[in-house]
């Protein structure tokens, strides 16, 4: 589906600028880019998400009647690499509009390409607040709850905490410095009294744990904030449990209530932990059970939340073509502007004023059943109600 | 105080691994000479094949039994990597080797994907460790004691196997004179397979033992190998002591520096590095590395200049490079206008590895610098592209002269590692530093000026500038300043008894290479439209080393070859298969094995050889009756 | 002879490497167009005397006056710039080079145009070079690459090398160490010749006597250190401690450095 073109090396780079436009008539085509070989575990069930939505589209008879075609690339993780990716995609394949991205960094720099080149770009899984806000332009939405909406869900629980000590462990890159910094200044906002102890950077993909739990265990705070995430929360999950450092200590921690983070964790899941996250097993809507049940037919697999993301962008996209009944990225832009649309989570609006779609998150707490770890207590929490007044995002989007 | 004991013991137990990972690439290293870049995806296979089987058979001797097996297994894999791949190669250029480990490690890292799946892998915890022990209050694992326990213990080991075993003596002479052994007339091949066995089995034991505390996951090799090298460096080339100590000092220094900066780790093993390689260039156990003996495979054809056939055949496929946008759409004119970057990138170090016998792994350094260079001053300053293309490379030009200053110093590995401590130093500059360089998120909106914003446009000039960076080096390797270079790589003895300061000869070689280097970078950073911190990262700097590598280190610029090829294949690969990495690695193997000077360097050798095998071998056999 | 000014002036000079005199308090003198013969079993210091001339090692104590200069502390380059050539006992040259290119980097550094990033090495003193070349007899090799030398042949073209700066004085350690008897007689014959003519002084370390016995006008015997005789041959020739010394020896040369050069 994706490997259209074989050719010789040499050959592919001087005629790939003449393939293309031949079956433009028929079919309308999506350039999809994301870290498939670099974060496997997270976009293998994107890639899962995405092909089930396109089959769906198509098997109703696609858009306005043409076939749904996503053309997928990989970015090996590098924003230089996403860039000629997106090139390509635009440039040779001809793509109606670009999707897709985990990382933040590549998130933005194809939102930069989007922007410069003038095409549309629907941001899937990146988080930074950047890519809507101080980054943010007006051919770039996202769909996923941003950095900022996740924070402000986890602070509306941790702040009904009694504790008054609060760490950090972060990893050291943007993401974990922006998620700490929102945090703290959400935090400070609802709760004035509580103090900050101790913060621990270790580099991302490279915590050495033990000496990180130890120095937060010896700060003796009362409550621990978590951005890190995959094979670095193993071992810091392995670690605090062993020495200790979780017992009598609330924990409140992003992300890893998504099947992809906890999952690994197995019967070492720590217990108690206020997580943002996917509990696919616990939600009982009616938009949600026919995503899931199509899923497992399909896969005989559970979704991840990358399922979801993946899935929705290429329903988003889909909705937003049909509407547009256009592939110029103008009219495409004033389509989605304000555009309601159902998802598994329920309806979501991709916002006029920052191009943020208002996709939610479950919030809940982990616990530890048969050997494994899962959410309970989760609440679905509408991105709606997570983000800062109007007044405030105009302020930070470059005018 | 019971607490600073404990940080103490959890910084020894983190040192435990490290240290098997670091004595066996120093193991192998010290006999064989081989920079083992798989050496860390022997270590991520020792993890994935130990939770297999610990998995699969139970209990304490499942546990135990699976940790040793695995490593056995893997050490077996060592062993054909050897005897297939790298006995082909130990007479090819010093380096070359690195090229096919390299080539291996991409592999692995997708291979490992597609057997053992692309989730973090949780293994089980260590029977009779899986607690913890109280200390005043403080828990220590157990399982850290175990680990803290056994790297003395296998520290002793090896001491016992290197002194008091005829093998280890072996290994010791070779360490100290590989020549020598050959001449005392033992199986070379077999102490270097034996040997390689040995330090992938210490690699792999060094993952097994990581399945109780780490997640199994397919990034494990890369997060490894650079901090292995950093030790190995510290503690000397070829030290086991050293290794050991410079593991504790590392895992030390992070321990407790976490406590005062808890930003520090990301950048500290580089820190110590640079320190130690400045006041004690050889390392804290390390010896001053005999005169390097020329490498068997060096040519001995003295480089000339282009023949006027050649260099109407240079202008003709540059002409016909030139027409590209005549025919090819705006993709193509991109990737092009990449490539054309690559071949000043590569052709940077090439002048500095081949003609200045510096093989930089750091040079993505100068690159990066030069695109962010631009990036400050189109962006902060907002001056318009002209200006910023032609200021922007000196900071490349000042990163060079500073680090080029302390780097030429030294040479060889050292002078390899001194530049990569350098680089790392710089990326997490530009990695942490978001209020200025914005971190992870980069620096945006760095696009070209409408004179140069069309794909063809941009095409050109950056054709142009190649074309002219790859002449003006041309130029340069056959001035009076090319030969002081040359003299001073081929016999710094003689080129001092003639009046050449050969560090100044280096240091100004080195700040052109940074300069064209940071041509390169400012180039990239309009092609992009934004730089971020990749592009002053480890794996760039890899990248442009195995572009000169694949031309052939031993030609006048075989590393245009070398980048248009591996370019071209990376690009052409990430684009059609997600597998891209098994692809390119297996490629990189089979070029390795094809062309073992390069794809220049062996294409040249065969046309020499053809030329002058008639009239030349009659002259040689009347020279060799005068010698002898 | 004392209107022949004086090359090199030593005063004792000494060094010594936990606690072992390798040198002891050497003094001699060298004038120009003399050629200086320094002898003495293994282990007698002649390496370390030399490594001190020529830049390589730092005294402990003692002057090195060369051509009025204290050289003292000086780096090899440094002593190279006043007019001092060098050969080494295993020849160093440019493997990569051709013949000709060899002696032409020489002539760059002498024409102090090591930093010239634009010109051509090529066409750089080619005459001169050529000139250097065929005065050792490797004129018709010049375009041959270096690394395809004969030993012997290798040893001439690193006479050319220290040509190149028109030196006033000649250091060559083991000169002829490596070579077939009958090359080595024409090797010291062509630096006799040379040296007379451009009126060079020569100082030489030698183990082959034959060579020392013929060449040499004037010959310094160390012992442990410390000079124990100094005079014409026929001086040290009958010197009873030289004897007594070399008696193992034999006053010939010594098998075994011929394979030591590594020919």
């Amino acid at each position: 589906m994706r490997r259209r073109h074989v050719l010789g090396a040499g050959l592919a780079i001087a005629v790939a600028g003449m393939a293309g436009s031949a079956m433009a008539q028929s079919e309308i085509k999506i350039g999809e880019i994301n870290s498939y070989s670099l974060l496997p575990a997270f976009t293998e069930p994107y890639r899962k998400g995405w092909q089930l939505a396109v089959e769906e589209i198509n098997a109703a008879g696609g858009i306005n009647g043409k076939k749904l075609v996503v053309i997928s690339k990989d970015d090996g993780g590098k924003p230089a690499d996403a860039q000629t990716a997106a090139n390509e995609l635009v440039s040779s394949e001809n793509v109606a509009m670009l999707t897709g991205t985990f990382l933040s960094n590549i998130g933005l720099a194809v939102s930069d390409f989007a922007n410069q080149k003038k095409v549309f770009f629907l941001a899937a899984e990146p988080l930074t607040d950047a890519i809507t806000w101080s980054k943010g332009n007006r051919y770039t939405f996202r769909l996923r709850p941003s950095n900022y909406m996740q924070a402000a869900m986890l602070v509306e629980e941790a702040a009904k905490l009694p504790a008054k000590r609060w760490a950090t462990i972060a990893p050291n890159y943007e993401y974990g410095q922006s998620a700490v910094a929102v945090f703290k200044k959400l935090m400070s906002e609802k709760r004035p009294d509580i103090q900050w102890v101790d913060e621990q950077w270790p580099p991302q993909g490279k915590i050495d744990a033990g000496p990180v739990v130890q120095a937060v265990a010896a700060a003796n705070p009362e409550a621990i904030l978590n951005v890190t995430f995959g094979a670095d929360l193993v071992k810091l999950v392995r670690e605090g449990n062993t020495r200790g450092l979780f017992k009598g200590r609330s924990v409140v921690s992003f992300l890893t209530g998504e099947p992809e983070y906890l999952d690994p964790l197995k019967e070492e899941t720590p217990e108690g932990w206020i997580v943002t996250g996917y509990p696919w097993y616990d939600i009982k809507t009616p938009d949600h059970d026919k995503f899931l049940k199509a899923y497992q037919a399909k896969y005989s697999d559970y979704p991840r939340l990358g399922s979801i993301v993946g899935y929705q962008t290429i329903k988003a996209a889909a909705a937003i073509l049909a509407k547009a009944n256009s592939t110029d990225p103008e009219k495409l832009i004033a389509a989605t502007e304000g555009l309601s649309m159902p998802s598994p989570f329920g309806e979501i609006t991709f916002r006029k004023i920052d191009h943020q779609s208002t996709l939610g998150a479950y919030v809940g707490k982990t616990a530890l059943k048969d050997g494994k770890g899962v959410m309970v207590d989760s609440v679905y929490r509408k991105g709606a109600d997570y983000l800062p007044s109007d007044a405030e995002v105009a302020k930070q989007r470059p005018q | 105080m019971a607490f600073y004991f404990v940080q103490f013991l959890t910084g020894l137990a983190s040192a435990a691994s490290l240290f098997l990972v670091a004595s066996g690439l120093s193991i192998i290293f010290g006999v064989t000479r081989i920079v083992n870049f798989a050496h860390g995806a022997f270590y991520m296979l020792g993890a994935y094949v130990a939770f297999t089987l610990t998995e699969r058979f139970s209990g304490a001797l499942g546990f135990w039994g699976g940790i040793v097996v695995a490593a056995l297994i893997v050490a077996a894999v060592g062993v054909l990597v050897e005897m297939v791949l790298l006995r082909r190669i130990y007479h090819a250029p010093e380096l070359f080797q690195l090229l096919a480990t390299f080539g291996l490690t991409l592999m692995v890292q997708d291979i490992v994907v597609l057997i053992w799946g692309p989730d973090d892998l949780l293994g089980r915890r260590a029977p009779g460790f899986r607690g913890a022990v109280d200390f005043f209050g403080q828990n220590i694992p157990s399982y850290d004691l175990f680990l803290i326990a056994l790297s003395p213990i296998v520290l002793g080991g090896l001491w016992l196997l290197f002194q008091r075993t005829r093998w280890g003596v072996l290994v010791r002479a070779a360490t100290q004179d590989r020549d020598m052994v050959a001449a005392l007339g033992v199986n070379q091949k077999w102490l270097f397979t034996s040997v390689f066995a040995l330090g992938v089995f210490l690699a792999a034991l060094g993952g097994a033992l990581q399945i109780p505390r780490d997640a199994v996951h397919h990034a494990l090799d890369l997060r490894i190998i650079v901090d292995v090298f950093v030790v190995v460096v510290i503690g000397g080339l070829g030290s086991i002591i050293g290794a050991f100590v410079a593991a504790v000092l590392v895992s030390e220094l992070n321990a407790f520096g976490i406590l005062i900066f808890p930003k520090i780790s990301i950048i500290l093993v580089f820190l110590v590095m640079a320190v130690v390689l400045i006041v004690r260039p050889w390392g804290l156990f390390g010896k001053p590395e005999a005169a390097a003996r020329r490498t068997p495979g060096l040519t001995v054809n003295p480089w000339r200049p282009l023949t006027s056939g050649e260099r109407s055949m240079s202008i003709g496929a540059l002409v016909l490079a030139a027409m590209l946008p005549l025919f090819a759409g705006n993709y193509a004119l991109t990737v092009g206008s990449e490539i054309a970057i690559f071949v000043i990138f590569a052709a940077s170090l090439h002048f500095l590895m081949s003609v200045g016998g510096l093989a930089s792994f750091g040079h993505a350094a100068y690159f990066g610098l030069g695109a962010y260079g631009v990036a400050f001053l189109a962006k902060a300053a907002g001056l318009p592209m002209i200006v910023s293309l032609l200021l922007g490379p000196l900071l490349g030009l000042l990163g060079a002269a500073v680090f080029g200053f302390f780097a030429v110093q030294l040479s060889g590995v050292y002078f390899a590692m001194l530049t990569l401590a350098f680089a790392q130093i710089v990326w997490s500059i530009a990695f942490q530093w978001v209020a200025v360089t914005g971190g992870d998120n980069g620096i945006l909106g760095v696009w070209p000026d409408k004179w140069a914003a069309g794909p063809a446009s941009f095409y050109w000039l950056s054709l142009a500038i190649a074309a002219l960076a790859v002449t003006v080096l041309r130029v340069i390797v056959f001035s009076p300043f090319g030969f002081a270079l040359r003299a001073t790589r081929d016999s710094p003895l003689r080129s001092e008894a003639i009046g050449i300061d050969g560090k100044r000869v280096q240091w100004t070689a080195f700040v052109i290479s940074g300069t064209v280097a940071g041509i390169g970078g400012a180039l990239f950073a309009y092609l992009k439209g934004s730089v971020f911190p990749d592009s002053l990262g480890i794996s760039l700097s890899v990248d442009a080393l195995v572009m000169v590598l694949l031309g052939g280190v031993e030609t006048v610029s075989g590393a245009v070859i070398g980048a248009i090829v591996f370019k071209a294949a990376n690009i052409w690969l990430v684009s059609q298969t997600d597998l891209s990495k098994l692809v390119l690695g297996g490629f990189i193997v089979l070029m390795v094995v094809a062309f073992p000077k390069g794809i220049v360097g062996t294409l040249e050798a065969i046309r020499n050889r053809r030329r002058s095998s008639e009239p030349k071998s009659a002259l040689a056999t009347s020279r060799i009756e005068v010698a002898e | 002879m004392s209107m022949v000014p004086t090359l090199l002036s030593v005063q004792n000079l000494s060094k010594s490497y936990g606690g072992v005199h390798a040198v002891r308090s050497v003094s001699f003198e060298l004038r120009a167009g003399e050629i200086l013969a320094l002898i003495g079993p293994n282990g007698a210091g002649k390496s370390t005397c030399f490594d001190m001339l020529n830049g390589q090692n730092t005294p402990d104590s003692g002057r090195i006056n060369l051509l009025g200069e204290d050289t003292v502390g000086r780096k090899p380059r440094a002593i190279w710039r006043l007019g001092v050539g060098r050969t080494f006992q295993i020849t160093a040259t440019f493997p990569t080079m051709t013949v000709r290119e060899n002696v032409q980097v020489a002539l760059v550094s002498y024409g102090r145009q090591l930093f010239n990033l634009w010109g051509s090495t090529a066409s750089y003193a080619r005459d001169e070079a050529g000139r250097l070349l065929d005065l050792v007899g490797m004129g018709a090799y010049a375009g041959r690459p270096c690394g395809e030398l004969a030993y012997g042949d290798l040893k001439r073209l690193e006479l050319a090398i220290a040509l190149a700066n028109q030196p006033k004085l000649l250091l060559m350690d083991e000169p002829t160490a490596g070579m077939a008897p009958r090359e080595r007689i024409e090797l010291m014959r062509l630096t006799a010749r040379i040296a007379r003519e451009q009126s060079i002084g020569v100082l030489f370390t030698e183990h082959d006597m034959d060579v020392v016995f013929e060449h040499a006008d004037r010959i310094l015997v160390l012992n442990r250190g410390s000079l124990i005789a100094e005079g014409s041959p026929e001086e040290v020739r009958g010197n009873p401690q030289v004897r007594a010394i070399y008696l193992g020896e034999g006053l010939v040369y010594d098998a075994r450095h011929r394979e030591g050069a590594g020919a």
